[in-house]
């Protein structure tokens, strides 16, 4: 019996991480040769298929999305664990509020993206209307990374910070966050990653458009979008590998920076 | 020195940051229900719950949801079988099982599995799983078992990151209560530990469905994405999700309007998960 | 006048009486012992001489304290001035995460100090004050985290200093430490009297005897005997007191 439950257990793990390096391994292999220097060409044609024009449009969502959704997250973060008193009503409403939130699935963010900023605002298929749809996206995922991190902040800090005569203020942003930095930080990185990996939510506010979006109200496609649309196309299943490949990068660039920065908030502790 | 009322305006920009989540949260029930409850009255909640026929163009249309409510809970179905045991012995694995040093190698890589985005795993069945299904089956490739094993792929960080931290907060006492009794690591682990971990791993399970019953883009490429009743686990089949997304681009007035309500529903099933979620982690925690 | 005068003073956390009519003179220039078992009251008594109470949750206080004469709890008492004026050193040395230099400076800047040359001179003067200006001169720019327990609790101590305060409170200052950093610690004490007005909340009766002017008794949240320190160590008059000096219960 042991023994069974031994084979299965590692045969388990064997198969979950088998499965793991095997889809990085083959995207990685099927997609590197086919990252020719045409894909990067500053205009998309039907010829070059250029990735180029998406890899911009994913830095531009993806900041705008930072730019709104990091300092809201984070105040609603202070608000939550340093001012907010046991009990209160308020808080509840929030924690139920980003919960729920954070279990909506991207196509119900995406379907109302698109009634409301593009139909109801008048938007359009626009940067704005899907960097708006994204920031409500990363929303709880900003703020629950806040509240751990301030949680993780030592109390005698605090203390000390008031006991010298600094008001609440000053103890928060002085004291409380540096300490507590590295976590939010984490927190906006897998942000980050959520947003590049978007795409339902997307296709429908942001738009499907092949080139540089030339304002907050022109429409763009990122990387995520365009290996989608490639590969419902069918005719390009190569550049679909080499944009795959792109995707990978970032993820583990994204992933291995956000592992640094929570240990160093262990270490700092 | 900061004065008093900035203190206090600060304060303010705090509580009404705070307050943006709820307004989220108001403006998309708003949206969703507000574009899609009408069309159910219209229509009549039994015709569009349990109608078997989706057909947008006939004249006049019908629009039944029942073949993507079914479409969703088969392939979810599907990913549980697979992605749940798979899932938890991983979890057990990682926790128990190995040394320290993999420990650091493979806790990353479940991190990492977590951020790859659905379009990649969705091309990856496509272009792995999908030929290999069509040549030990025939057809297309593209059924419920393809896109019940790429979601249980799909789910697999989910389960294992919940799950493993569940096992790993058992109290150490508990297994060695069983191994001093003289029970092997295998059955400690098995009959004692992971026993004590259920409600964690429950709640892991619980929000994997809610990503299984969520996931989009990945399944519309290998789910065949066919309107009608599912005809066998071989067969193609169309979920609510990407019922939203096909037809999105092109509905209008009533067709429209049936779309947001399949949104609509889709909430309720994402609502009622959540709630489940939260129940489950309340009575865990206390 | 005494320095700080508390006065029929009951404290509840929610329905718990944690203080019983309290009454106490703290003299100027002395220090002030708080002796008793855990959880008797004495450091919530220290606590709310500089309302560090006040962030704690369903914290009520009736009575008065007064500094200087003045209502401490008024509603128009400046609470961050007060605790600028009764400044506090935690059980646990408690440095911010950032250099010596910005620890001491804290204070001041957040007192509105901003001048360079200013600044220098209150760092260097805490940190003189506190006994360690020698042993951190020249690694002002270094962690406050990289230094040993007894130097950080010196460099609280400092920290405290820096805003020139009346009234030093002191929570158990050296329970964290080795008995060589708190035999320094216990020194600076008695070198700081001079200047300042100290509060000293000890698990420690030795420590008590060696440093304290006056000494008060807690048990269950009253003040059972409070006096000079060598009568209350030589001749308690209550029971209570004796039993617990002697070791008998606590």
């Amino acid at each position: 019996m042991s023994k069974v439950i031994r084979y299965a257990v590692k045969i388990s793990a064997f198969l979950t991480f088998g499965i793991l390096f095997f889809i990085i391994g083959y995207i990685l292999f099927r997609g590197i040769p086919h990252l020719t220097p045409s894909l990067f060409s500053l205009k998309y044609t039907t010829e070059n298929v250029s990735l180029f024009p998406a890899m911009i449009t994913t830095i531009l969502i993806v900041a705008l999305t930072l730019l709104i959704a990091t300092p809201i997250g984070v105040f609603t973060g202070f608000y939550l664990v340093e001012y907010a008193k046991k009990g209160n009503k308020l808080v509840e409403i929030v924690r139920i509020a980003t919960e729920t939130l954070s279990g909506i699935p991207s196509i119900v963010y995406g379907l109302f993206g698109m009634l409301f900023f593009v139909i109801r605002l008048g938007f359009q298929y626009s940067l704005i209307a899907g960097t708006l749809t994204a920031s409500i996206m990363v929303l709880p995922l900003i703020i629950r990374s806040t509240e751990e991190a301030l949680m993780s902040v030592d109390d005698s800090l605090r203390e000390a910070s008031f006991g010298l005569g600094a008001g609440k203020l000053r103890t928060i942003f002085r004291v409380v966050l540096p300490v507590a930095m590295p976590g939010i930080l984490s927190g906006v990185i897998l942000a980050i990653g959520r947003v590049v990996g978007e795409t339902a939510a997307l296709m429908y506010t942001l738009g499907t458009a092949t080139k540089i979006p030339n304002g907050f109200f022109s429409s763009g496609r990122t990387l995520a979008l365009h290996m989608y649309l490639l590969s419902t196309e069918g005719m390009h299943v190569n550049e679909s590998y080499a944009t795959g490949v792109i995707l990978l990068i970032i993820v583990l660039m994204i992933n291995s920076l956000s592992t640094y920065l929570s240990n160093r908030l262990m270490k700092g502790r | 020195m900061k004065s008093k009322s900035f203190e206090g305006f600060m304060k303010g920009i705090f509580i009404v940051s705070a307050m943006m989540s709820i307004l989220a949260i108001i403006l998309i029930c708003y949206f969703i229900f507000a574009g899609g409850i009408p069309f159910i009255a219209e229509y009549g909640v039994k015709g569009f719950l349990l109608g078997t026929e989706w057909k947008p163009s006939n004249n006049p249309a019908s629009f039944g949801i029942l073949p993507m409510i079914l479409g969703s809970v088969y392939v979810t179905i599907g990913a549980i079988i697979i992605g749940v045991p798979i899932g938890i012995l991983t979890a057990t694995y990682l926790s128990k099982f190995c040394g320290d040093k993999l420990y650091r190698v493979l806790k990353p890589s479940i991190n990492l599995m977590s951020g790859i985005p659905s379009i990649v795993y969705g091309f990856f069945a496509l272009t792995v799983i999908v030929p290999i299904m069509r040549n030990l089956f025939g057809g297309t490739g593209m059924n419920i078992v393809t896109a019940s094993i790429l979601l249980g792929i799909m789910i697999l960080p989910t389960i294992i990151g919940m799950s493993e931290a569940s096992i790993r907060a058992v109290p150490q006492s508990y297994y060695e209560g069983s191994v001093g009794l003289g029970a092997t690591h295998e059955r400690a682990i098995m009959t004692v530990v992971l026993p004590a971990a259920r409600s964690g791993i429950l709640s892991s399970v619980i929000l994997g469905i809610g990503r299984a019953i969520g996931e989009t883009m990945a399944v519309i490429l290998v789910a065949g994405n066919q309107a009608r009743m599912p005809k066998g686990i071989l067969k193609g089949v169309r979920t609510m999700t990407t019922n939203i997304v096909i037809e999105m681009a092109y509905a209008a007035d009533q067709h429209r309007e049936a779309l947001i309500a399949t949104a609509a529903i889709l909430f309720i099933f994402i609502l009622i998960i959540n709630a489940t979620f939260l129940i489950v982690k309340r009575r865990s925690a206390n | 006048m005494s320095k700080i005068s508390v006065k029929n003073m009951d404290l509840y956390y929610g329905d718990f009486h944690a203080l019983k009519n309290i009454n106490m003179e703290i003299e100027s220039n002395e220090i002030t012992a708080f002796i008793g078992p855990s959880g008797c009251g004495k450091s919530t008594l220290l606590k709310s001489l500089n309302r560090m109470n006040d962030l704690v949750e369903g914290c009520k206080i009736t009575g008065d304290i007064l500094l200087d004469g003045k209502d401490i709890y008024a509603s128009n008492f400046d609470i961050n001035l007060l605790r600028k004026r009764v400044g506090m050193v935690f059980q646990k040395p408690n440095p911010f995460p950032m250099s010596i230099y910005d620890n001491i400076a804290y204070g001041p800047r957040t007192h509105g100090i901003k001048s360079k040359s200013k600044l220098d001179d209150i760092v260097e003067k805490s940190l003189r004050n506190a006994a360690i200006w020698n042993e951190v001169k020249n690694d002002l720019k270094k962690n406050a985290l990289r230094i040993s327990g007894g130097q950080q609790q010196r460099i609280c101590i400092a920290r405290a200093l820096a805003v020139d305060p009346e009234v030093l409170l002191m929570d158990e200052p050296t329970s964290a430490l080795d008995p060589i950093s708190t035999a320094k610690i216990e020194d600076l004490v008695h070198e700081l009297k001079k200047d300042y007005t100290i509060v000293m909340v000890t698990h420690n009766m030795q420590q008590a005897t060696r440093v304290s002017d006056k000494t008060a008794f807690f048990l269950t949240g009253e003040v059972v005997e409070f006096g000079k320190t060598e009568d209350i160590f030589s001749v308690p008059k209550d029971k209570r007191t004796e039993y617990y000096i002697t070791g008998r219960f606590g």
